[in-house]
């Protein structure tokens, strides 16, 4: 599987999603500087990776997500290229117009920096399909813009269409998200952001393997793909 | 020319920063605040003032502001 993990200025959650993928893939993922226009060829995933990228001046994942590589990363979604985009990630690809809605600053106005309670809502997606349905894992946050934001519409909307893929379980929310949505994906299906860092939790020195299942969900449809 | 863009947050969307003040306040003793919303000003010196307004528009819409939870006003200055 060949994957390519973008670095912004201020990125600073790479190396263990690098560590991540080289663990799941068995192979050594591409690291794109933002300031490229073009990806390598033939990708199986993009990844956003967690960070402040450019400090979160303006808003969080704002000034990335106008930056150079990501009319490519666009253009890759568009073609229907998996991109999993975490934490800052996430907070990029809502900036991009890749995903609806907005991540906004936590409403205890606190960073948070803690594990949660995370359920799987919806566990057919080419990123979760290896865990059960509302299973309920544990996942590390670290940020202070997770707040999820949408119109009442847009989250109707998201509910009916399974595209909320994880929610804090209940009395977990650590900042003030609606609906305790933590991961949505697009119309596609395609396109997956969550603020929690399932990359953290990849070891047994973790202290849990919860999000392994994550990576290799995306690591068996790839394969799939190729076959 | 100068133009002065603000942005605020909707008035639908929480605004906790503003709250916050709000409390900050009245803990200072200053009485009679209905409530308090908090936003951001950016000042653009712009080099060539042809089509001002449409082009500061058109940077609001882009980048300035997230039009999912903010509103932006433009303002020429000089």
């Amino acid at each position: 599987m060949k994957s390519a993990v973008i670095l912004f200025p201020g990125t600073n959650r790479e190396r263990d999603m690098i560590a991540a993928l080289k663990k799941v893939t068995d192979a050594e993922p591409a690291i794109v500087w933002h300031a490229k226009t073009a990806l390598p060829d033939g990708l199986d995933l993009i990844v956003l990776p967690g960070g402040f990228s450019y400090g979160d001046y303006l808003r969080a994942g704002a000034i990335s997500a106008r930056s150079p590589i990501m009319r490519d990363v666009v253009h890759r979604a568009e073609a229907g290229v998996p991109v999993l985009g975490v934490c800052n990630g996430f907070q990029a690809l809502c900036e991009a117009g890749l995903l609806p809605g907005v991540l906004m600053r936590n409403a205890s106005l606190k960073f948070v920096c803690r594990e949660v309670r995370l359920e799987i809502v919806n566990a057919q997606t080419a990123f979760t399909h290896l865990y059960r349905p509302s299973q309920v894992i544990r996942c590390p946050v670290a940020h202070h813009d997770g707040n999820y934001f949408a119109d009442e519409a847009t989250l109707d909307r998201l509910e009916a269409e399974s595209r909320v893929v994880f929610r804090y379980a209940q009395g977990s929310n650590p900042n003030g998200s609606q609906r305790d949505i933590a991961g949505i994906i697009n119309e596609a299906g395609n396109v997956l952001g969550m603020m929690p860092h399932p990359e953290d939790l990849t070891d047994p020195l973790h202290g849990s393997t919860d999000g392994l299942a994550l990576f290799q969900s995306i690591a068996t449809t790839a394969q799939e793909k190729a076959a | 020319m100068k133009a002065r863009i603000i942005v605020t947050l909707k008035q639908s969307v929480l605004d906790p920063q503003g709250q916050a003040i709000e409390g900050a306040l009245a803990a200072l003793g200053f009485d009679g605040v209905g409530s308090v919303r908090q936003g951001k000003i950016i000042d653009i010196e712009l080099s060539d003032p042809a089509d001002a307004e449409t082009r500061l528009n058109a940077m609001c819409e882009k980048l300035l502001a997230n039009t999912v939870i903010e509103d932006y006003r433009v303002e020429m200055v000089e």
